[in-house]
């Protein structure tokens, strides 16, 4: 089905609505990070990656490798989207017996390839997929790996990208979510990035840089790096942490709390932020839409 | 009923091969029979014994450059896609460095890789105590679903290579650097899960893994000139490990002297003990590194100066039967 970048822009804040309602119902979990990468996880999956919900193990589908696995509200929040599981299902996060575990467990959830938590694992999976579907059995799908940026800091990251680099796994694409925030506070205090562009492209890797809320350039980026022959690519997402929620937004004291869990300086009281935080999603839905159009 | 072993198993021209060579040779088995079998090695091929692999399959074999944690991550990934990536290093190093990779992408995840870690116990020698793995039997056999092989000698390191090659499941093969009598044969049995007496007897029961289980034997066949028979039971199968062959043997003895070229803490002893404790509490000595780091010597001086030669086991034997 092709949607239009205005259907993609309103799936997306549903998306964050579900992220929300998920978050306060299991009362703990990550809000800055999914809600910020709710465009991102929009354009994927319907936008540029090949799957099926109905065969989720069809030998060409793309592979989608989440490393910062404390974002999966937002994964398992598309997932259901896009019919990998019923959407009722996402009022089980983080509860006993459900398949939706705090952090992403390729063995019960649906349509997923990797189990991750501990940061800075995902590229060396993904890279290992993205050297058998190109090197060994010369596939045509591809890689893609969703990182964060403070996850960025662990050495694994950096041994991942020496490797897809020098085998040029034009395959595999990652997305990095730079919002610039961590658990501790912004990335550049707790231990800086910059100059991230150039880290990457030392690493034999092109590198395109997005604004993370534009869907339309996300999926551009995306299929340029399709057609670049010669390397990996990496797609700096700049993005908002707590995108959409006012009193989220850019603040590091949402990284890693549900809303609800206890008082923040300059948000609703406790008790009122879930509430307070859909309702802003749904006015402000159209102020959304509106920076892109 | 004792296991066949070779004709001239204490003669002093008993043939002395390193462990690490038995995985050379089951790899070319393995590449042989199943294309899906692939090396992965971090700088260490020659030393490793992934070479002759890496020359007959050139395009199943990956060099990773020094660099565990992606090593351990990109055997996650491959698995993924089916093949069996062998993963290979210094045990030091993996799964001494990538714990956290092998605990989430490997045994967590799921995925069918076999970790390999060569030139594990302080017999490594010279290199010093860096480089002398004495952790990893207690690191690994920790994990869920982890498979936990220690051969004892190249021709049961050949068997337990080509095994994990065939089985679904991450497995750990610890192998040893330096020479060590080659004792068993063809004939000798050899099956995950499954412990052999290799010597039978009736006053103690003496579980030994690696190079350990030749000075079990060395020890038992020293310790019956003074009428102390001991019964040597090869736990190459450290997990899963033979709950009924070390029950029944320790019903008939009454006693259990573990030895191990590793921490006594977490290691062989500690699996044997937590098995009995179960089933049969028996008294128990521990031969092993006794919670300390190694140094530099030759291989034949440290085993002796820290207590994981035959003559330690003996002592230990005459300990563990005055318990009873």
């Amino acid at each position: 089905m092709q949607y239009t970048i205005k259907q993609l822009e309103e799936k997306a804040n549903e998306i964050r609505e579900d992220i929300i309602k998920m978050l306060v119902c299991a009362k703990s979990g990550h809000s800055a990070g999914p809600l910020g990468m709710a465009d991102v996880f929009t354009a994927l999956y319907f936008g540029v990656l090949n799957y099926d919900p109905k065969n989720i193990t069809k030998w060409d589908r793309d592979r989608f490798v989440l490393s910062c696995g404390h974002i999966c509200p937002v994964w398992y929040a598309t997932l259901a989207h896009a019919g990998f599981f019923p959407h009722a299902e996402l009022a089980t996060l983080r509860k006993l017996g459900t398949r939706l575990h705090g952090h992403p467990h390729n063995e019960v959830l649906p349509g997923s390839e990797n189990s991750s938590g501990p940061l800075g694992q995902g590229l060396s999976q993904a890279a290992g997929m993205a050297y058998v579907g190109l090197k060994m059995k010369k596939e045509p799908w591809r890689v893609y790996c969703v990182m964060s940026d403070g996850e960025q800091q662990e050495g694994q990251i950096w041994e991942a990208a020496m490797f897809a680099g020098k085998n040029n796994l034009r395959n595999l694409t990652a997305l990095i979510d730079r919002n610039n925030i961590q658990i501790d506070g912004y990335t550049e205090e707790v231990m800086p990035l910059e100059p991230f562009r150039a880290k990457w492209e030392a690493m034999n890797w092109t590198v395109l840089e997005v604004d993370g809320h534009n869907i339309r350039e996300i999926i551009d980026a995306c299929n340029k790096a399709k057609s670049i022959y010669e390397n990996p690519t990496v797609i700096i997402c700049h993005t908002i942490p707590g995108k959409g929620v006012d009193f989220m937004e850019y603040r590091y004291e949402w990284h890693g709390v549900p809303p609800d869990s206890g008082d923040i300086t300059g948000s609703p009281k406790k008790g009122l932020q879930g509430h307070e935080a859909l309702k802003e999603l749904r006015t402000l839905g159209g102020r959304i839409r509106s920076e892109h159009e | 009923m004792e296991v066949p072993l070779v004709a001239n198993l204490f003669a002093q021209d008993i043939k002395q091969v390193p462990i690490r060579n038995g995985y050379g040779e089951g790899l070319l088995i393995l590449g042989k029979e199943n294309p899906d079998v692939i090396v992965l090695c971090c700088d260490l091929v020659e030393s490793t014994r992934s070479l002759d692999f890496a020359k007959a399959y050139p395009d199943r074999y990956v060099e990773v450059g020094v660099a565990e944690q992606n090593l351990a991550g990109l055997g996650a990934g491959m698995a993924h896609e089916g093949k069996i990536p062998f993963i290979t290093s210094y045990a030091t190093f993996s799964p001494g460095r990538n714990w956290d990779q092998l605990r989430v992408s490997v045994c967590y995840s799921g995925n069918n890789v076999k970790i390999i870690g060569s030139h594990a116990g302080i017999s490594v020698g010279p290199d010093g105590a860096t480089h002398q793995a004495m952790e990893d039997i207690a690191i690994t056999r920790v994990l869920p679903r982890m498979t936990v092989l220690v051969p004892s000698d190249a021709i049961e390191a050949r068997k337990a290579t080509v095994a994990a090659g065939r089985m679904n499941g991450p497995v750990y093969i610890r192998l040893a650097r330096e020479k060590t009598p080659q004792f068993t044969i063809e004939e000798t049995p050899f099956e995950i899960g499954k412990a052999f007496v290799f010597r039978e007897g009736k006053d103690t029961t003496i579980a030994a893994a690696g190079p350990q289980v030749y000075y079990a034997l060395q020890a038992a066949n020293e310790l019956s000139k003074e009428g102390i028979e001991c019964e040597v039971i090869n736990v190459v199968s450290v997990k899963p490990i033979d709950e009924l062959t070390l029950s029944a043997s320790v019903k008939k003895t009454g006693c259990m002297v573990s030895a191990e070229e590793h921490q006594i803490t977490g290691g062989v002893g500690g699996a044997v003990a937590e098995v009995l404790s179960r089933n049969f509490p028996v008294p128990q000595e521990f031969v092993g590194m006794p919670d300390h780091f190694g140094e530099s010597g030759e291989p034949v001086e440290l085993i002796a100066k820290w207590g994981m030669d035959s003559q330690a086991i003996m002592v230990a034997v005459r300990k563990v039967i005055k318990r009873k």
